[in-house]
């Protein structure tokens, strides 16, 4: 058997040798092929991958946060049935510019943001300042959870159940002064734990402002967690502003000082544009933003848009804190 | 001189260059576009336009700077990924983001600078697009071909405002691509300048 040599092919199965070349070629040619669409697509991939990385990895595991005791059961008047938005969404599609421009940085990057200790001084028109622990202000107030709209200026919107207190018990606990009339609010600013601020794309820190009457309504809650969990920070851990009348940028984040004043007080997103974001920014589908419209909205989750309320939906609520005012103007 | 034929260069550069809108369906269907799907596919298509038309634009300067031919031969597949994507970018815009609601469509076109820019840029390459053969190249003469498809110039200038305005905060991104494209049109400026010298040079006797 070993000695037999395998049968010779007959010759119209031997490949001719032009055809044998080109298979060469052909091999060849289809190396380049692959190669280039690698480089070219893979290329492309580079150019815009920020925009197309997968988040999953970034969902903050919600059994990792503390769950904070909710001590008012019950649904608050407040609420919105609507649907809330995923847990994975409000966590990572956030704007929060100290630790990067894009929606997907904050998740990725708000890990070395440090929230004990934590301090929060409140000064200005008060009768009685004082600079409190975050565990401490914690204990003063029994936690809620209220259930918001929040519309972006940027003309998205989600559904969040927060859980927090009202800005005005805390206020009230310092005694505001017959001269306060606006609360400012105050950013940490700490290149080390906030990345983002190395670079001065916003004049850092952080500052937003209320007129007082605004800051003492019922709507008005400083946040401390969302889902029944401590706040992430990528959403302003540990104490952040929640108005949900008003555009998604005047709820200031990870806040460090809050001070009564008598003068309206710069806000961050005026101070760098004036002529598009106003001190009020209260929801107005009437008043476009320069460069788009803010007649609708997108849910997020939805594809097609949805209209925008006034007030985002709580004009019964806080529309006369505005009467006689040119919101127009006064955007 | 010519290159050589290369014919796995076109095929390579439209599979690659098709591959990001096959990776956007796939996320597509797997729901992973991110939360906000809408806005992921116009940033992609918008950027890819900007991408491939900046490509598309490189392909002369390569050869007058590199002697590189091969460029050239895949310029028109190029500008027509670029159109491509800014239908799509447009049509995402148009659909998905509007509803079709021609109202608001008109009046985000006629109101809105940021977007008029994009709408005009794209208008731009339609001729572009549908002068793309070698037929029109025959049937214009390639001098007014060419001038037409200058254009292309004017386009992309546009996509690089229209990015520009889009952002709300630090348009690096959009002013490396500006910064590319004014590299490009200065090569093809200084070409054109000793063009013209040449021309006008005293020929020996």
């Amino acid at each position: 058997m070993s000695d037999k040599k395998a049968p010779e092919p007959p010759n119209s199965e031997v490949t001719p040798e032009p055809l044998y070349l080109r298979r060469r070629e052909f091999i060849k040619n289809a190396g380049l092929f692959a190669g280039t669409a690698a480089v070219v697509g893979g290329g492309l991939y580079l150019l815009g991958m920020k925009r197309t990385r997968p988040m999953d990895a970034f969902v903050p595991d919600g059994g990792g946060l503390a769950s904070l005791p909710r001590s008012r059961p019950g649904p608050s008047p407040y609420d919105t049935d609507e649907p809330r938005t995923p847990f994975e969404d409000v966590t990572t599609y956030n704007n929060f510019y100290e630790f990067g421009l894009d929606k997907s940085d904050p998740a990725r990057n708000a890990h070395t943001l440090k929230t004990r200790p934590w301090t929060v001084t409140i000064d200005g028109e008060a009768h009685k300042p004082q600079t409190v622990d975050i565990e401490q202000l914690l204990s003063w107030f029994p936690l809620e959870e209220r259930v918001y709209r929040m519309r972006c200026v940027e003309a998205w919107s989600m559904v969040i159940p927060w859980l927090g207190f009202p800005l005005g018990e805390l206020l009230k606990r310092v005694e505001p002064t017959s001269r306060a009339r606006y609360v400012a609010f105050t950013t940490l600013v700490d290149p080390e734990q906030m990345p983002g601020q190395k670079r001065q794309v916003l004049d850092w820190p952080y500052v937003e402002g209320l007129r007082l009457d605004e800051a003492m309504h019922p709507l008005t809650l400083m946040a401390v967690g969302l889902y029944g969990k401590a706040l992430p920070n990528q959403n302003g851990a540990p104490l952040r502003l929640v108005v949900p009348w008003k555009y998604g940028f005047k709820g200031i984040k990870s806040i460090v000082r809050i001070t009564l004043t008598e003068q309206e007080p710069p806000t961050t997103w005026n101070l760098s544009a004036p002529n598009e974001y106003g001190f009020y920014a209260n929801v107005n589908p009437e008043v476009d933003h320069p460069r788009w419209s803010q007649a609708t909205e997108r849910r997020i989750g939805d594809l097609s848009r949805r209209a925008t309320l006034p007030f985002n939906g709580y004009a019964e609520q806080v529309a006369s804190l505005y009467a006689g005012m040119d919101l127009s103007k006064n955007y | 001189m010519a290159s050589p034929p290369l014919p796995w260069l076109k095929p390579a550069v439209l599979v690659g260059g098709l591959a990001p809108l096959g990776m956007m369906l796939l996320q597509g269907l797997q729901g992973t576009l991110g939360p906000n799907a809408v806005e992921t596919v116009l940033n992609q298509t918008g950027l890819l336009c900007l991408v491939f038309l900046v490509l598309s634009l490189a392909c002369t300067p390569l050869k007058l700077v590199l002697a590189w031919t091969w460029p050239v031969r895949v310029r028109k597949l190029l500008g027509l990924l670029a159109f491509a994507y800014g239908v799509l970018h447009f049509l995402t815009y148009a659909v998905a983001d509007q509803g079709l609601a021609l109202g608001a469509i008109f009046q985000d076109i006629t109101e809105r600078g940021f977007i008029a820019v994009g709408f005009v840029a794209l208008v731009l390459m339609v001729p572009l697009a549908v002068t793309s053969t070698n037929a029109s190249v025959r049937r214009m003469g390639f001098p007014a071909w060419q001038r037409l498809h200058r254009l292309a110039y004017v386009a992309a200038a546009l996509g690089v405002v229209h990015f520009v305005w889009r952002v709300k905060k630090d348009a690096t991104e959009p002013l490396i691509y500006g910064a590319v494209l004014a590299v490009l049109l200065g090569i093809r400026a200084v070409e054109a300048i000793r063009k013209r010298r040449r021309a006008r040079a005293p020929h020996p006797a």
